[in-house]
C-alpha cells in the first residue's frame, strides 16, 4: 500500500498535477483521467436513466386504462421515443463506456486510456446531445414549435420527413452522439492494442476487453451509415432532395435498410459488453476458471460478423421478395448458435463451481433466465410468417424489453454490483442490493409478461389508446412499471451509499476473482498500473 | 428473503394491499392467451406454427434453466462442495456433452422451425396465382380507402368511435376503436388479392384474425391475400407509427357469402352513381355547408379541431386563415395555386395536408370548402359548386 502511495504521489509529480491541479467544475471539464471520466460516464447515464423512466412511466399511467386520460397522442408519440432514445444513447451506452473507462486500462495493466484528451472530448459531447434530444418539450412549454421528434426512435421516414422541428434536433443529437462513439471506439481499440501489459496475448485478454473490442469495432461500422441516414434526412426535410419520396425518385423503404444496417447491430453494441463481464461475475462466484474462453471469444466475433448481416428482419412486412425473406430468415436464426455458446459456457463455469450468492451473482442469474427468454422470442420472431403476427404488436415491445432491459441494464447493474467495491473501496449494502434485485426481477416480469400476450392478441405497439379487451394485461403492466420503476431509486441509494463509504473492502474484495485490476488496492489510486505489470 | 428494514417491509405490505385491491377485477376478464381464432388459410398456418415454436421454445427453456438450476442446488459453496478446475472439454464424453445441444440446436433452426417456415413463406408470399378478385387498400392519415376494381367502387373508411368516448365523457361502446363507419365487404371463399399503398407515410394494413399484416407504402405498391373461410366481422388496427391519430384508424372487414357480396356491390355501385348526378346539379348554399359540416367533421376535424382552430404549428386554423378567406380564381378563371380549392385538391407537400381530390368526390369537396369560407367566424359568403371543382380536377 505504502508502496503504491509514494508511486501515485510519484505520478502526481510528473504529470504537474500537484498545485497547479485543477479543482471544482474545472477539474471534471478538463480531466483526462481514465477512472475520473468513466465515473462521469456513469453518474450520467444514471441520471438518464431516471430521464428516459420518468417518461416511459407517463406513457405507462396513460396506458393504465383505455381512454385519453393524462396527455393527448402528440404528446405520446414525443414520450415513447424519446425514452427509447434517452434509454440507448444516454443510458444503456454511456453506462458501458463508463465500464470501458474504468476497467479496460486496470484489466490489460495500462496506466491510461491511450488517447485521454479525446477521451475527455468523447463525454463531454454527451450533455449537450441531451439537451439536444430533450430541449423540445421545454421549448414546447413557451409555445415554441411542436415538441420533441414524435416518430419513435426509428424516425421512419416520410413520418420524419413531415415531422416538426424536434425531428431536426433528434438528428443532431444523433450526430453529436455518434461522434462521441466514434472516438470512444477508436480510443479502445487503441488501448486494446498498443497497451496490454507484456505477456498479455489477445487470447489472454480479458473477455469484458474482447466484448467491448468488438462493440468497438461495430459501433465504427454502423454509425456513419446511420450519420449517412439521417443526414440524407435533413437534406429531404430542409433542401428538397428525395432520397426517400417516391414521388422524387427515391424509396422510403430505402431508410429502412440503412436505419436497420445500423440499428440491428446496435442491439450487440449494447450487449456485447455485458457478455464480455457476465463470465468474470460468473467465475468469481463460482470460485471456478471461465469455461470456454476460446470459444466465447470466437462466439463474440461471430455475433459481432452476423449482427450486421441481418438487419432486414426489422421489416419483414414490408414487403421484402421471397428470396431476400428466405435469407433473412436463416441468417437471423443463424445468431442463435454462438449465443447458445455463450449460455453453454456460462452454465458450464457454474457447473460443479462451488457458489455463493452475492448481489452481482444474483444479478448475473436474473440476466442469464430473463435473456434467455429474449434469444428464445428472437429466434421465433425471425420467422417470417409467425413475424406478420408479432411484428409492430406488443409481442415485439416485450421480446426487445427483455433483451434491452433484462440483458442490458441488468447487466449493466451486475457489473455496478461487482466492481464498485473495487472503485470506491466499499462494499456494496448486501440486504439493499437483494432487495433491490428481488424487486426488479419481479416487477420486471410483471411488467413485460402480459405484453406478450397483449402483441399475440393483436394489440399494435406505439398507440395512446387501446380496445376494450386489452385493458386487463395493460393495468397489470403499468402496477409492474411503476413497482419496477421506484425499485430503481434503491440502486441510486445503494451507489450513493457505497461511495459515501461502508465496510471496507479489500484488494481482492471478492473471495474467487481473478485479474490484474484485483492486484491493485481499493480504491485504486488515481494514477495505476505506471509501472506495467508483466504476465506470465 | 428478510426484509432488512421497518420502512421496506410496510411498503412491501401496502403493495401487497394494492395488488390485492386490483385482484378481484383482473382475476374476473377474460384473458386472451394466444392469437385469435385464424379464419384463412395463412392465419390458420400461422397459428400452428407458433404453437409448435411455442412449445419448442419451452422444451429448450426448461431443459436449460433445470441444469442450472440443479447447479445452482448442488454446487454450492455453502454446501461444502468444493471447485472442480476444468475449463473446457477433455475426452470424448465431454466433448459430446459439448457439441451434442449445438446439433440439436441446428436441427430445430434449421429442420424442426426451417421447414414449416420456409412453407408458410411461399404460402403468404403466393399471391399471384388464382385470385378472385382485387381489393386495393390505400393508407393515408388516418383512413383507410378501400377501391374494388372489378366494380369500380371507392371508398373511404374511418373511425366511427366517438371523441366523447375517447375522452371518457361517455360509455365506451363494445367495439371502442375498432369501429368504422364504412367497413370493407369481401365474400367467403374467394381469394382475394390485397394490394396495399399510402398517399402520406407508411401505414400498415393488419387484421389478426386473417394472419396478415402488410406495410402501406407511400408511391409502392405491396400485395397480400386472404380467403376467408367463415362469415363474420373481423377488426383489427393500423400497426405502423403513422403519427397524430395512428391509434385511431382501425380495419373492419365483413366477411359475407358471396350472394350477400353481389347484392352489396350493386348497392353501393346505386350509391355512387347518385353521388356523381349530384355533381350536375347546382345546390344552395344552405345544402351545400350542411353536406360540408358532415364532410369537415369526418375527413378534417381531426386536425383543425371542430371549432376550426386547428393545432399550430403543425395544423393550422381555418378561422380567419388567409387561404380560406381568400380569392380562388385569377382574373382568367384559373386555379390560383396555393388558393383554397388548390389545397384541399392536391394538398401541402410534406405536410399532413393531403391530396383529396382522389378520395372525395365533387360534391363533397364543393360542399366542404363552402363549409369552411362561411363558418367559424369566416365570412367568405361565396359558394362552390360542385360543377366548378369538376372543371378544375
Ligand atoms: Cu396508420
Amino acid at each position: 500500500m505504502s508502496n503504491a502511495s509514494s508511486l501515485d504521489q510519484h505520478a502526481a509529480d510528473q504529470h504537474g498535477y500537484g498545485a497547479s491541479h485543477p479543482s471544482g467544475i474545472l477539474r471534471w471539464l478538463t480531466t483526462t483521467n481514465h477512472k475520473e471520466i468513466g465515473s462521469m460516464y456513469l453518474i450520467f447515464a444514471l441520471i438518464m436513466f431516471f430521464v428516459g423512466g420518468a417518461m416511459i412511466l407517463a406513457v405507462r399511467a396513460e396506458l393504465f386504462q383505455p381512454g385519453l386520460q393524462l396527455m393527448q397522442p402528440e404528446f405520446f408519440n414525443q414520450l415513447i421515443g424519446v425514452h427509447a432514445l434517452v434509454m440507448i444513447f444516454a443510458a444503456l451506452m454511456p453506462a458501458a463506456t463508463g465500464f470501458a473507462n474504468w476497467q479496460i486500462p486496470l484489466m490489460i495493466g495500462a496506466p491510461d486510456m491511450a488517447l485521454p484528451r479525446i477521451n475527455n472530448w468523447g463525454f463531454w459531447l454527451l450533455p449537450p446531445a441531451a439537451t439536444l434530444l430533450t430541449l423540445p418539450f421545454i421549448l414546447a412549454l413557451f409555445g415554441i414549435g411542436d415538441g420533441a421528434v414524435a416518430t419513435g426512435w426509428t424516425l421512419y421516414a416520410p413520418l420524419s420527413v413531415q415531422g416538426g422541428m424536434g425531428v431536426d434536433f433528434a438528428i443532431f443529437a444523433i450526430h453529436i452522439l455518434g461522434i462521441s462513439s466514434i472516438l470512444g471506439s477508436i480510443n479502445i481499440i487503441v488501448t486494446i492494442f498498443n497497451l496490454r501489459a507484456p505477456g498479455m496475448t489477445m487470447m489472454k485478454l480479458p473477455l469484458f476487453c474482447w466484448g467491448w473490442l468488438i462493440t468497438a469495432f461495430l459501433l465504427i461500422a454502423t454509425i456513419p451509415v446511420l450519420a449517412g441516414a439521417v443526414t440524407m434526412l435533413l437534406t429531404d426535410r430542409h433542401f428538397g432532395t428525395n432520397f426517400f419520396n417516391a414521388a422524387g425518385g427515391g424509396d422510403p423503404i430505402l431508410f429502412q435498410h440503412l436505419f436497420w444496417f445500423f440499428g440491428h447491430p446496435e442491439v450487440y453494441i449494447l450487449l456485447l459488453p455485458v457478455w464480455g463481464l457476465m463470465p468474470h461475475v460468473i467465475s468469481t462466484f463460482s470460485r471456478k476458471a471461465v469455461y470456454g474462453y476460446k470459444a466465447q471469444v470466437y462466439a463474440f466475433i461471430a455475433i459481432g460478423v452476423l449482427g450486421v448481416i441481418v438487419w432486414a428482419h426489422h421489416f419483414l412486412t414490408a414487403g421484402l421478395p421471397v428470396p431476400a425473406l428466405l435469407y433473412f430468415m436463416y441468417s437471423t436464426m443463424a445468431i442463435s448458435l454462438p449465443l447458445a455458446v455463450l449460455f453453454f459456457c456460462w452454465i458450464a463455469t457454474m457447473w460443479r463451481g462451488a457458489m455463493s450468492f452475492e448481489t452481482p451473482m444474483l444479478f448475473a442469474l436474473g440476466f442469464i433466465v430473463l435473456f434467455g427468454m429474449a434469444g428464445l422470442t428472437g429466434l421465433v420472431l425471425a420467422d417470417v410468417a409467425a413475424d406478420a403476427q408479432y411484428h409492430h404488436s406488443y409481442f415485439v415491445v416485450a421480446h426487445f424489453h427483455y433483451a434491452l432491459f433484462a440483458g442490458g441494464i441488468m447487466g449493466v447493474m451486475t457489473g455496478v454490483y461487482f466492481w464498485l467495491p473495487k472503485w470506491t473501496g466499499h462494499m456494496v449494502d448486501e440486504k439493499l442490493g437483494k432487495l433491490h434485485f428481488w424487486l426488479t426481477v419481479i416487477s420486471f416480469n410483471l411488467t413485460f409478461m402480459p405484453q406478450f400476450f397483449l402483441g399475440l392478441a393483436g394489440m399494435p405497439r406505439r398507440i395512446p389508446d387501446y380496445a376494450l379487451q386489452f385493458a386487463e394485461f395493460n393495468a397489470i403492466s403499468t402496477v409492474g412499471a411503476f413497482i419496477l420503476g421506484f425499485s430503481q431509486l434503491i440502486f441510486a441509494y445503494v451507489v450513493w451509499k457505497c461511495i459515501r463509504g461502508g465496510e471496507k473492502a479489500s484488494d481482492k474484495v471478492w473471495e474467487g476473482t481473478e485479474g490484474l485490476e484485483w492486484d491493485l488496492p481499493s480504491p485504486p489510486p488515481l494514477h495505476s498500473w505506471e509501472i506495467q505489470p508483466v504476465i506470465k | 428473503m428478510k426484509m432488512p428494514h421497518r420502512p421496506c417491509q410496510r411498503a412491501a405490505v401496502s403493495l401487497l394491499g394494492l395488488l390485492a385491491a386490483l385482484l378481484p377485477a383482473l382475476a374476473n376478464a377474460d384473458y386472451s392467451w394466444n392469437f385469435p381464432t385464424p379464419v384463412t388459410p395463412i392465419a390458420r398456418n400461422t397459428l400452428h406454427i407458433h404453437n409448435e415454436f411455442m412449445i419448442i421454445i419451452t422444451v429448450l427453456f426448461v431443459t436449460v434453466f433445470a441444469i442450472m438450476i440443479y447447479s445452482m442446488i448442488k454446487h454450492r459453496k455453502s454446501l461444502g462442495h468444493q471447485p472442480a478446475k476444468f475449463t473446457g472439454p477433455t475426452g470424448t464424453v465431454q466433448w459430446l456433452w459439448a457439441l451434442v445441444p449445438f446439433a440439436i440446436l441446428i436441427f430445430i433452426d434449421y429442420i424442426l422451425v426451417g421447414i414449416p417456415a420456409y412453407h408458410a413463406v411461399v404460402q403468404m408470399e403466393d399471391t399471384k396465382t388464382k385470385a378472385d378478385m382485387v381489393l386495393k387498400v390505400t393508407g393515408m392519415q388516418w383512413k383507410w380507402q378501400y377501391e374494388y376494381p372489378d366494380s369500380g367502387i371507392k371508398f373511404i373508411s374511418t373511425l366511427a368511435t366517438s371523441r366523447d368516448q375517447i375522452a371518457n365523457k361517455e360509455t365506451k361502446g363494445p367495439h371502442y376503436l375498432l369501429d368504422v363507419d364504412n367497413p370493407v365487404v369481401l365474400p367467403v371463399g374467394k381469394k382475394v388479392r390485397i394490394l396495399i399503398t399510402s398517399t402520406d407515410v407508411i401505414h400498415t394494413w393488419w387484421v389478426p384474425q386473417f394472419g396478415v399484416k402488410r406495410d402501406a407504402i407511400p408511391g409502392f405498391l405491396r400485395e397480400t391475400w386472404v380467403n376467408i373461410e367463415t362469415p363474420g366481422t373481423y377488426r383489427g388496427q393500423c400497426a405502423e407509427l403513422c403519427g397524430k391519430d395512428h391509434g385511431f384508424m382501425p380495419v373492419v372487414v365483413h366477411a359475407v357469402p358471396e350472394a350477400e357480396y353481389l347484392a352489396w356491390v350493386d348497392k353501393k355501385k346505386n350509391e355512387m352513381a347518385a353521388a356523381a348526378a349530384g355533381s350536375d346539379k347546382t345546390w344552395s348554399k344552405d345544402e351545400l355547408v350542411a353536406a360540408g359540416k358532415e364532410v369537415y367533421e369526418k375527413q378534417c376535424a381531426v386536425c383543425h379541431q371542430p371549432n376550426g382552430q386547428g393545432m399550430p404549428p403543425a395544423f393550422p386554423a381555418l378561422a380567419g386563415s388567409k387561404i380560406v378567406n381568400g380569392p380562388l380564381l385569377s382574373p382568367e378563371g384559373k386555379l390560383i395555386k396555393d388558393s383554397h380549392v388548390d389545397r384541399v385538391l392536391n394538398g401541402k407537400e410534406g405536410t399532413a395536408m393531403q391530396t383529396f381530390k382522389n378520395t372525395l368526390s365533387d360534391t363533397e369537396l364543393a360542399a366542404v370548402i363552402t363549409f369552411e369560407r362561411n363558418s367559424f367566424g369566416n365570412t367568405k359568403g361565396d359558394l362552390i359548386q360542385p360543377a366548378l371543382i369538376k372543371a378544375l380536377r
